[in-house]
C-alpha cells in the first residue's frame, strides 16, 4: 500500500482537496479512519432497518386483525406509480454506486453527472409521490388518523390502513428528502475536489445510506401496492 | 487505497500537552472551550454532572412520593409537601391522586430515560473507554459532543414537562391511557423527549462499538481488554439495536396522540398489546443497558482493590455478550397477563436463561475475592454491597419470571422492590463505586475516605430499609402506583419512608465529600489504587491527548501478581513471592 506523506511529497495548495486530506488527530492511519467510518455507517444502517421493522410489524399485525381493510386499502393504490418509483430508485442506486466508482478513478466530471442523476431521480420520486399519489388521495379525504374523511370507505378500519400507509411511506419520504440534502452536499463538495482516489469516505457513507433507502422501498412497494 | 501517514503531522500537537482540566484563559474562554470541546474526557465530565443533576430531580420526586405514602389516606401529608397533595377532594383521578400519578411518572421517566440509561456509559464510559484502550479519543469525537447536546435538548423537554404540570401516564406510557389522558402538550413533550434522547443513546453506543474495534492500543487483543470495556461493548450493542425500536414506537405514539392514527388506541381499532410488545422489546434489553456497565465497573473495582487477577476473565467477558443476546428474547415477561398461554410459557422459559450468565458473573466475582488482599476502600465497600444487593435483585426476578407466582406478584410492590434492588442496588451502587474508584483520575484529587465510608454506610442502610420492606408489602398485596392504601400496610410504608430519608442523607454526605474534595482534596498521584489498566498510565490529571506516548500493551489488565503498577513504588504494592505465582492464562 502506497503511503503519501503530505509534506514530504511537497503538495501545495494547488493540489485538489482530496490529496491534502489529513485524518483526525486520533487516528493512526487514514485507512483506520475510513474503516471506522464504514463500521459506523453500517451500524447506523442497522438502526434504520430496525426503525422500519417497527412499521412492518404494525403492518403485519393489522393485516392479521383487519384483512379486509388492508385489502381494500391497497386496492386504492395504483401499482403503476409505485412501479415507476421503484425503477426510479433503482436507477438512482446504480448511479450513486457509479459516482463512487468515478471518484475512486478520479473521473470527476462523470462523478458530478452521476451524482446529479441520482439527485434528480430522488426529486422525481418525491414528485411522483406527491403529485400523483399523496395529493389526489388527500383531496378525496383518504387521510391520516382523525383527518380521514373519505365517505365511501367499504370497511370499518380503513383509517388504520391509511395511517400505516402514510406513516410508512411518509417516514420513507423523509429519508429520501434527507438523502437529497446529503447528495446535494456531495455534489457541492465533489465540485470543490474534496473526493478522489485516496479519500471518499463521505461518498461511500451517503452511498450506503442511499442503498438502504432504496431497499426499504423495495419492501414497501410489494407490501403496500401488490399484495391484496 | 493509499495512506497518509500522520506521524509527521505532529509538530502542532505540543500545545495539547496540558492537563485537560486546565482553563483556557478567562472564564468565558474556558466555558466556551468546554461547550465546544470534542475531548471525550470533558464530554464525560459534562455528562457526569448532567446525569447527576437529573438523578437529583428524580430523587426529589421520589422523596415526595415517600412522604405521601407515609399515611394510608391521601391528604395527611399536606402539611409537609404543601398544598399540592392536599389540593383535590380525594377522588380517584382528580386532585391528590392525579398529583401523585404525576410525581410518580416524573420520577420513573427521569430516572430511567435521563439518568440510568445514559448514566454510566456516557459519563464514566466516555471518560475511561478511550483511556483504557490506550486511544486518544473515541472514534467520532464530534458525534460524541452532538450526543451530549442531543441529550441536553431531550432532557429540556422533560424539565419543561415538570415545570408545566407534568404527566400522569407512568414511565411506560401504556395506551389507551396515554393517548387519552389530558395534558396534550406535556404528554407530547415527554414522548418527544424520549424519542430525542434515543438518538443520543444511539450516538454513544455506535461511537463506542467503533472505538473498541478500531482504536485499541498496539498489542491489545480482544482478550487483553479490561472487562469494563467488554461490558460497555455489550451495552453499546444493545443500545444500537434496541433504541430504534422505541424510536419508531414513540413516533407512532406521537402521531397517535396528535392525529389519532388508531394503531395503538383500542377505541379506534388499534392494538394496545402491540404497543406493549414494542415498548418492552426496547425496555427489557434496556435494563441490561443499565446493569451491564455497572457489572463492568464491579469487575474493575474488585480486581484492583483486592489485588487479584479476575477469576474467569473469559467467562465474564462472554457472559456480557450472552446477556446482551438473550436480553432480546425475553421482553414478554412483562406482559404475562396480556398474552396467550403458549407465548407466556415460552417467554417464562427464556427468562430463566438470563439468570445463567448473570450468575456466572456473580460466582466469578466472589471467586476473585478469595485469598485476595482486600482493601476496604469506598469503591470496594460499594462493590461488596453490589454483590449482596444485586444478588437479591436478581434472585427475586426468578419468582417474577415464573408464571404462577408472577400472576400474584405482577404490578405489586414486589416488582417495585425487585427492580429497585437491581437498578439501585445494582446500577447506582456500582456507579458510586466507579465514581469513587476513578475520582482521583478524573479530578486529580482524593476524596475524604472516612466520610465517604460513612455516606456509603448510610446509603446501604437507607436503601435496604426503604426497599426490603417493599417485598413484604408486595407479597401481602400492596399494588404499585397507588397513592393510598389500607391501614394494615401503614407500618411497613412508614419504615420505608424513614429509610428513604436515611438514603437521601447518605447522598447529601456524598455531595459534601465531593465538593470538599474538588476544593481542598489532597492531590492524588498518578495511580492511587495500583491499577494496571492503561488509564493509570496517564498523568495524575490526564493530558488533553491522554498519553505522553502511545502506550504499547505488554501485560494483561489484571496481572497483579507479576507487574508493578505504573507510577507506583514496589513497596506499596508488593508482588507475591515468585514461587507462589502460578501462571494462569
Ligand atoms: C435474573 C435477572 C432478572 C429476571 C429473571 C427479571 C425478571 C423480571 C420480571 C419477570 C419482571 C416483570 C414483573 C411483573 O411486572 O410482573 C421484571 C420487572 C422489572 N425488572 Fe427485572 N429481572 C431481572 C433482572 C433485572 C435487571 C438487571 C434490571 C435492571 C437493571 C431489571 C429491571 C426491571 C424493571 C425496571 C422492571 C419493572 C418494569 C415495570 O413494569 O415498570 N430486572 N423483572
Ligand atoms: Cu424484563
Amino acid at each position: 500500500m502506497a503511503t503519501i506523506d503530505t509534506r514530504a511529497s511537497g503538495l501545495t495548495k494547488q493540489e485538489p482537496l482530496w490529496k491534502r486530506y489529513v485524518p483526525g488527530h486520533h487516528w493512526r492511519t487514514q485507512d483506520d479512519e475510513f474503516d471506522a467510518a464504514k463500521i459506523g455507517i453500517w451500524l447506523f444502517l442497522a438502526t434504520e432497518v430496525l426503525l422500519f421493522s417497527g412499521m412492518f410489524c404494525a403492518y403485519a399485525v393489522f393485516r392479521m386483525l383487519y384483512p379486509e381493510a388492508i385489502a381494500a386499502g391497497s386496492g386504492y393504490l395504483d401499482w403503476r406509480f409505485g412501479g415507476i418509483n421503484t425503477v426510479v430508485l433503482l436507477i438512482s442506486s446504480f448511479t450513486i454506486a457509479m459516482a463512487i466508482r468515478n471518484v475512486q478513478l478520479n473521473q470527476q466530471k462523470w462523478a458530478t453527472i452521476n451524482l446529479s442523476i441520482t439527485w434528480l431521480c430522488a426529486a422525481g420520486f418525491l414528485a411522483i409521490k406527491f403529485i400523483f399519489e399523496y395529493g389526489p388521495k388527500w383531496a378525496e379525504g383518504k387521510r391520516i388518523g382523525n383527518l380521514f374523511s373519505y365517505p365511501y370507505a367499504s370497511t370499518d378500519h380503513e383509517h388504520i390502513w391509511w395511517s400505516i400507509y402514510y406513516m410508512a411511506t411518509g417516514v420513507h419520504a423523509a429519508h429520501v428528502l434527507i438523502g437529497m440534502g446529503l447528495i446535494a452536499w456531495l455534489i457541492y463538495r465533489q465540485r470543490k475536489g474534496a473526493y478522489g482516489p485516496t479519500h471518499y469516505t463521505m461518498m461511500e457513507g451517503v452511498g450506503l445510506y442511499w442503498h438502504i433507502v432504496d431497499l426499504v422501498w423495495i419492501f414497501l412497494f410489494p407490501l403496500l401496492y401488490l399484495v391484496h | 487505497m493509499t495512506t497518509v501517514d500522520r506521524a509527521l503531522d505532529h509538530a502542532h500537537d505540543d500545545h495539547h500537552d496540558v492537563p485537560y482540566l486546565t482553563g483556557k484563559g478567562g472564564p468565558i474562554a474556558t466555558v466556551w472551550d468546554w461547550m465546544t470541546t470534542v475531548d471525550h474526557k470533558k464530554i464525560g465530565v459534562m455528562y457526569l454532572f448532567t446525569v447527576l443533576f437529573m438523578f437529583f430531580l428524580g430523587g426529589v420526586a421520589a422523596l415526595m412520593l415517600r412522604i405521601e405514602l407515609f399515611e394510608p389516606t391521601r391528604q395527611t401529608a399536606a402539611g409537609i409537601t404543601g398544598a399540592a397533595f392536599a389540593g383535590g377532594e380525594g377522588s380517584s383521578v382528580g386532585g391528590v391522586g392525579k398529583f401523585y400519578n404525576t410525581v410518580m411518572t416524573l420520577h420513573g421517566a427521569i430516572m430511567v430515560f435521563m439518568f440510568i440509561v445514559p448514566g454510566i456509559p456516557a459519563s464514566l464510559g466516555n471518560f475511561f473507554l478511550p483511556l483504557q484502550l490506550g486511544a486518544k479519543d473515541v472514534a467520532f469525537p464530534r458525534l460524541n459532543l452532538a450526543s451530549w447536546y442531543v441529550y441536553v435538548f431531550g432532557s429540556f423537554f422533560g424539565v419543561y414537562v415538570i415545570l408545566t404540570g407534568g404527566i400522569d401516564t407512568g414511565w411506560t406510557f401504556y395506551t389507551p391511557y396515554s393517548t387519552s389522558t389530558e395534558g396534550q402538550p406535556q404528554v407530547v413533550a415527554m414522548i418527544l423527549a424520549v424519542f430525542i434522547l434515543g438518538f443520543s443513546s444511539i450516538f454513544t453506543g455506535l461511537n463506542f462499538i467503533v472505538t473498541v474495534h478500531k482504536l485499541r492500543a498496539p498489542g491489545m487483543g480482544w482478550f487483553d481488554m479490561p472487562l469494563f470495556i467488554w461490558a460497555i461493548y455489550a451495552t453499546s450493542i444493545i443500545q444500537v439495536l434496541a433504541t430504534p425500536v422505541i424510536g419508531v414506537t414513540f413516533l407512532l405514539m406521537l402521531f397517535e396522540r396528535l392525529f389519532q392514527i388508531g394503531i395503538f388506541d383500542p377505541g379506534l381499532g388499534g392494538d394496545p398489546v402491540l404497543y406493549q410488545h414494542f415498548f418492552w422489546f426496547y425496555s427489557h434489553p434496556v435494563v441490561y443497558v443499565m446493569i451491564l456497565p455497572a457489572m463492568g465497573i464491579i469487575s474493575e473495582v474488585l480486581a484492583v482493590h483486592s489485588r487479584k487477577r479476575l477469576f474467569g476473565y473469559r467467562a465474564i467477558a462472554f457472559s456480557s455478550l450472552a446477556i446482551a443476546a438473550v436480553s432480546f428474547l425475553v421482553w414478554g415477561h412483562h406482559m404475562f397477563t396480556s398474552q396467550g398461554e403458549l407465548a407466556a410459557t415460552i417467554f417464562s422459559a427464556l427468562t430463566f436463561l438470563v439468570a445463567i450468565p448473570t450468575a456466572v458473573k456473580v460466582f466469578n466475582w466472589i471467586a476473585t475475592l478469595y485469598k485476595g488482599s482486600i482493601a476496604l476502600t469506598t469503591p470496594m465497600l460499594y462493590a461488596l454491597q453490589f454483590l449482596f444487593l444485586f444478588s437479591i435483585g436478581g434472585l427475586t426476578g426468578l419468582p417474577l419470571g415464573a408464571l404462577s407466582t408472577d400472576l400474584h406478584l405482577h404490578d405489586s410492590y414486589f416488582v417495585v422492590a425487585h427492580f429497585h434492588y437491581v437498578m439501585f442496588g445494582g446500577t447506582v451502587i456500582a456507579f458510586l463505586a466507579g465514581i469513587h474508584h476513578w475520582w482521583p483520575k478524573m479530578f486529580g484529587r482524593m476524596y475524604n475516605e472516612f466520610w465517604a465510608k460513612i455516606a456509603s454506610g448510610l446509603v446501604f442502610v437507607g436503601f435496604n430499609v426503604t426497599f426490603f420492606t417493599q417485598f413484604f408489602l408486595g407479597t401481602q398485596g400492596m399494588p404499585r402506583r397507588y397513592a393510598s392504601y389500607v391501614d394494615e400496610f401503614t407500618t411497613l410504608h412508614q419504615i420505608s419512608t424513614v429509610g428513604s430519608f436515611v438514603l437521601a442523607l447518605g447522598f447529601v454526605v456524598h455531595l459534601f465529600v465531593f465538593i470538599h474534595s474538588l476544593i481542598v482534596g489532597e492531590r492524588a498521584g498518578q495511580n492511587p489504587w495500583g491499577g494496571l489498566t492503561l488509564e493509570w498510565e496517564t498523568d495524575p490529571i490526564p493530558l488533553e491527548h491522554n498519553f505522553r506516548h502511545e502506550p504499547i500493551v505488554k501485560h494483561g489488565p489484571y496481572d497483579f501478581e507479576s507487574v508493578v503498577p505504573p507510577g507506583c513504588d514496589e513497596k506499596d504494592f508488593p508482588l507475591p513471592p515468585q514461587d507462589e505465582v502460578r501462571t494462569v492464562h
